[in-house]
């Protein structure tokens, strides 16, 4: 046996080897191609059904057709009507304005609190976390009577401070353990060696630390965005009519005639609030990751 | 660790022992009757709010604002609650707890009257603050009373109709059984018979109550007590079971509530249907509507005569904690007025609660199920006037509906209903 | 007097000295440790207090309340009146099932009073929230593995996810009702007859597959987060030693994404046992579908206080759960677990 053949049949395995790893790797994507739609399917069906009968006459919400028909766009127009009293628009921005100041605020003190928990050493560490955690595990149903009573006595009953505070101590406990996790798994040594390079702590933590966490900051986020936008028990009896956000004048959009169910109004409004939120998402995911993760190689 | 994890629970122990000194506890539920808060601000006049569920069909703000435009000093302000019965509940009990001297006039539910009385947050219509109630249908103002006293003035009645074919039925039955012999018709032309409201909530109570009353029981006796365990009512619930059993009410009726029964009858499926007034103009407009041109309606089939309805609608209450009570009075005097009554029925297809609008041409022309609901009405009863009402209602819908699925015996389910609704009262 | 509560069970015996810049390093660990809890307490101040106004205030009020009887009937008047102390007779109730019998007393609670349905809610609750979050764990973590693939259409995808999570819940509800209708879309499609709301076990996957439905987003989005948080490195190094597929996923991709994993699943699990909308307005608690939460909140309508110890009582299940997951199963946020990203390298 030559030295030739020998280094021929080696080359030859190799081919082979690319070859099946070439197909392992495409199959592997067909794979991707499939699940990713198979999870298509599952998230946007329901919500399909839910954009088909908000385009369809009142008269025919209960039609099965698969597809459209009966379209019209009169549902979107009664959910913004406001001569019935309607402020879908005001609640749009109500909700909007609720959900920033939530996110923004319970943000920055749980990144406060989970850096604590995360990087610090001090006393009655499990004490924080249980009580932290314990506010997760009250019956949210059971909080709006004591709450009605607390803002009615300090007369802030309506007012937009009285949907804020609930949301963010409903969003805090999974905003903190959210990010303490995540904090826990951070390389710090860059954040020491940063310190070495004249960096002040805080410096460091913003440079160094908060681009690596930006994923998890940004899930956190939107988590909380979203828990906030969703949240309905509380505002529907602590809002009053200039401030409620979308979820309770939803509830309160009305047939035209008694007992009758506005399905298609209620699509409508589902409709405008979830396909705006999607799209900012989107966008924001773009921007503000790959911004701060910019910000890490300066 | 262990020891470390439930500390906070040890501190909220202790820290809940060290807050009881400062009463904490609001919103315990009961009261202390409102005597002196029902004695108050009597002669008062000043703005007021009127606090009331989605005005569906845009009646009330139309007349807010004459009455606005009439009395300039004493503006009524309109607090829209939800377009859900329980949520508007709820809402009207925190802020009859917390004492809120806004909600002046509040639009209560037949329903909620004599709980909401009972607790002391109503205003007794008597003496100084009486309205009268001459010339209302009798089971409206029986509805707003509480211990003989009257505390809401009927605003709006409901009450159920029975709507059928009139293609297929030459005249519609009087009594249960004509009904149930009438469904071999449904049987030829492949439809189902009959349906009410028949999930598990409140219209459940609706109709299982209806049968009960229709065939002669009661659930309540004239003290309040429960009165179930009579064959009156066990006909009166076997009377739907057997339907059940039988295939006269489809299997699927056990799912609707009104919009479900609406849409089976509406598509054609179904000969006979109980519901109420608002089926008339739907199913005779809108698009999808198959029996435009077939609709009969009819009093409720009872057990030799007409039914027993149960009854719906609306009366507005004075809230004891209100700073203007006699601009409240006066507003609900005005509410009740006849010309407002019938800006009621006609804007909003609402039933008046005086008998002698349910014979005027005019309103009739318009909404041709008038005679029919007034029959209906006159003979209708109250859901059981209880202070219990919450409690009451759950206990029949539970076991009406294990009932009418078969899982026990009409006999058993009012039985376990009587024994429910006796817990219910026994407390304290 | 609720926010002084707040920062009790951090406050440091001494104050002041907050700058972390000068903490004294090496001067001993206790004093260290002393110097970090002064800065935590600062930083963990705003949280407590937020959590200590809007959540503990209620609670203590809640438990307050849960040892008053329920209002009674004044048999002359007609009025309710203030029920008195009631000691731990909520309590017993509750977990034995018992209702105030006719002239004093307890009996065994009828059916069709709420007093009856305590355990088989805590079932039901139970049932839900095993069932749910397992689904929502397996599904959540096969899409986020899909979504932190590299593909075309990955932003399609990741949006998609998000959908069902950014419905609102009251929309959510009514649009799966509208669905689970006899002529509704579901049987249409699959042409098939279910009474989806009227019989006990297709109400209960009514149930279950519109709760999965809207949350495994939150478990995916999380499970992606961890996901990201993994060094590509990590895995061509295990590539080329020869690691396969599963082997990846089993040493290298489940315990770096396990502290991730845990918070979610203890999330999710927390708010599986409060379960509340969507029960509610798709079945309104019939057909064995009523959760704890529902059954509190029909108490509520029917008397506070006994309602506030229903609302205690479930409470110190929740704990419990919440107890046995961070003491068993190590979903624990602060003590490294054994394999976790640490000196990885």
């Amino acid at each position: 046996m030559t030295t030739a053949t020998a280094g021929a049949d080696l080359r030859a395995r190799q081919d082979k080897g690319r070859q099946a790893a070439q197909n392992r790797e495409k199959w592997a994507q067909v794979r991707t191609y499939i699940s990713a739609a198979v999870i298509l399917v599952w998230c946007l069906a329901p919500a399909y059904w839910m954009v088909v009968t908000a385009f369809r006459e009142v008269g025919f919400t209960y039609d099965t057709t698969p597809w459209p028909t009966h379209v019209t766009m009169d549902n979107f127009i009664t959910a913004f009507d406001t001569s019935f009293g309607n402020k879908f628009g005001q609640a749009l921005l109500n909700s909007i304005f609720i959900g920033v100041t939530v996110t923004v605020i319970s943000l920055v003190i749980g990144v406060f609190a989970a850096y604590a928990l995360a990087r610090l050493n001090f006393r009655f560490k499990y004490l924080v976390l249980g009580f932290i955690l314990g506010a997760s595990m009250f019956p949210g149903v059971a909080l709006i009577t004591p709450l009605f009573q607390l803002f009615t006595n300090i007369g802030w009953m309506g007012t937009y401070q009285a949907l804020i505070i609930p949301n963010i101590s409903f969003v805090l406990p999974l905003t903190v353990y959210t990010l303490t996790s995540f904090f826990r798994e951070m390389p710090w040594e860059l954040e020491e060696s940063a310190r070495v390079d004249g960096c002040t702590q805080g410096q460091a933590f913003r440079r160094v630390i908060m681009p690596l966490a930006a994923p998890a900051i940004f899930t956190t986020a939107i988590l909380a965005f979203i828990s906030s936008w969703n949240e309905f028990l509380i505002a529907s009896q602590l809002s009053n009519e200039a401030t409620k956000p979308v979820t309770v004048a939803i509830a309160s959009f009305a047939g035209a005639q008694p007992n009758q169910i506005p399905y298609t109004a209620i699509m409508a409004a589902g409709t405008i609030v979830t396909i705006p939120l999607v799209i900012l998402v989107l966008v924001f995911q773009r921007k503000i990751v790959a911004g701060l993760t910019a910000g890490a190689v300066k | 660790m262990k020891t470390r994890f439930l500390l906070p629970a040890a501190t909220a122990g202790i820290l809940a022992l060290s807050l009881t000194a400062c009463g904490g506890g609001g919103g315990g539920g009961g009261t202390t009757g409102g005597g002196s808060d029902a004695g108050a601000n009597l002669d008062s006049r000043g703005p007021i709010t009127y606090v009331q569920g989605k005005d569906n069909s845009n009646v009330v703000r139309p007349l807010i604002e004459k009455w606005n435009a009439a009395h300039p000093d004493e503006k009524v302000t309109f607090k829209e609650q939800t377009d859900q019965a329980d949520q508007q509940h709820d809402d009207l009990v925190q802020n009859f707890q917390a004492k809120n001297a806004d909600y002046d006039v509040a639009s209560v539910d037949v329903v909620w009257t004599a709980e909401f009385a009972a607790k002391g947050w109503l205003q007794p219509l008597k003496d100084n603050m009486a309205v009268d109630t001459k010339g209302m249908l009798e089971p409206t103002v029986e509805a707003g009373s509480y211990k003989g006293t009257l505390y809401a003035a009927p605003v709006s009645s409901d009450g159920g109709i029975l709507y059928y074919r009139k293609d297929l039925v030459p005249e519609a039955p009087k009594t249960w059984d004509e009904m149930m012999g009438m469904c071999s018709i449904a049987k030829q032309n492949n439809i189902a018979c009959y349906a009410g409201q028949f999930k598990q909530y409140e219209g459940l109570t609706v109709n299982a109550s209806e049968a009960i009353n229709s065939a002669g029981g009661s659930v309540l006796n004239s003290d309040g007590k429960p009165n179930l365990n009579t064959p009156e009512a066990e006909e009166g619930l076997n009377n739907l079971v057997e339907a059940f059993k039988n295939g006269n009410i489809p299997a699927e009726a056990i799912t609707y509530q009104e919009e479900e029964s609406r849409r089976a009858f509406q598509e054609g499926k179904l000969l006979f249907l109980r519901n109420w007034p608002y089926v008339y103009n739907l199913a005779t407009t809108e698009g999808s509507s198959q029996v435009k041109d077939k609709l009969g309606m009819a009093a409720l089939p009872g057990k030799s005569g007409p039914g027993a309805s149960s009854l719906g609608g609306h009366s507005a209450a004075i809230s004891v904690y209100s700073d203007h009570k006699a601009t409240a009075l006066d507003f609900v005097k005005f509410l009740v007025e006849e010309e407002q009554q019938k800006f009621f029925a006609t804007q909003g297809s609402l039933a008046p609660v005086f008998g002698a609008l349910y014979e005027d041409q005019e309103l009739v022309a318009k909404l041709p199920y008038l005679p029919v609901l007034k029959t209906s009405i006159e003979n209708a009863v109250p859901r059981p006037v209880t202070p219990f009402y919450p409690a009451v209602t759950q206990a029949i819908q539970e076991n009406a509906y294990a009932a009418l699925k078969g899982e026990k015996p009409a006999k058993d389910a009012l039985s376990d209903m009587q024994k429910s609704i006796e817990t219910a009262g026994a407390g304290s | 007097m609720a926010t002084e509560l707040g920062p009790t069970p951090v406050k440091q015996p001494a104050s002041g000295g907050t700058d972390l810049h000068h903490a004294p390093k090496g001067v001993g660990e206790d004093n260290r440790i002393l110097s970090q809890g002064k800065w935590a307490s600062w930083l963990l101040a705003p949280t407590i207090i937020a959590l200590g106004i809007v959540i503990v205030y209620p609670i203590i009020s809640a438990i307050v309340m849960s040892f008053q009887k329920d209002a009674g009937l004044d048999p002359v008047t007609g009025l309710f009146t203030e029920g008195g102390p009631a000691g731990i007779q909520n309590y017993v109730n509750w977990l034995g099932q018992q209702c105030a019998a006719q002239g004093g007393g307890t009996v065994a609670c009828p059916p069709g009073t709420l007093g009856g349905q305590f355990w088989t809610a805590t079932g039901t609750t139970f049932l839900f929230t095993v069932v749910t979050v397992a689904f929502e764990t397996v599904l959540g973590f096969w899409m986020a593995m899909i979504m932190a693939r590299t593909f075309k259409g990955r932003g399609l995808v990741r949006a998609a996810v998000l959908v069902p999570w950014a419905i609102p819940t009251a929309v959510t509800a009514q649009l799966w009702l509208f669905m689970f209708d006899f002529n509704g879309i579901i049987n249409k499609l699959f042409n098939v007859s279910i009474l989806w709301t009227g019989s006990e076990w297709p109400a209960k996957w009514a149930v279950i597959i519109a709760d999965t439905w809207k949350t495994t987003p939150f478990m995916a989005l999380l499970i992606l987060a961890g996901l990201q948080m993994i060094p590509a490195e990590v895995y061509e190094a295990a590539k080329v030693d020869g690691a396969t597929a599963w082997q990846r996923f089993r040493l290298i991709t489940l315990p770096l994404v396990k502290p991730a994993l845990m918070v979610a699943i203890l999330f999710r699990t927390l708010d599986a046992l409060r379960m509340f909308d969507l029960p509610y307005i798709l079945t309104g608690g019939a057909n064995n579908t009523t959760t704890l939460s529902i059954l509190v909140i029909n108490q509520i309508r029917q008397g506070f206080n006994s309602a506030a110890a229903l609302s205690t009582i479930t409470f110190i299940i929740i704990f419990l759960v919440a107890f046995i997951f961070v003491r068993f199963l190590g979903a624990n946020v602060v003590e490294q677990s054994g394999a976790s990203g640490k000196g990885k390298k």
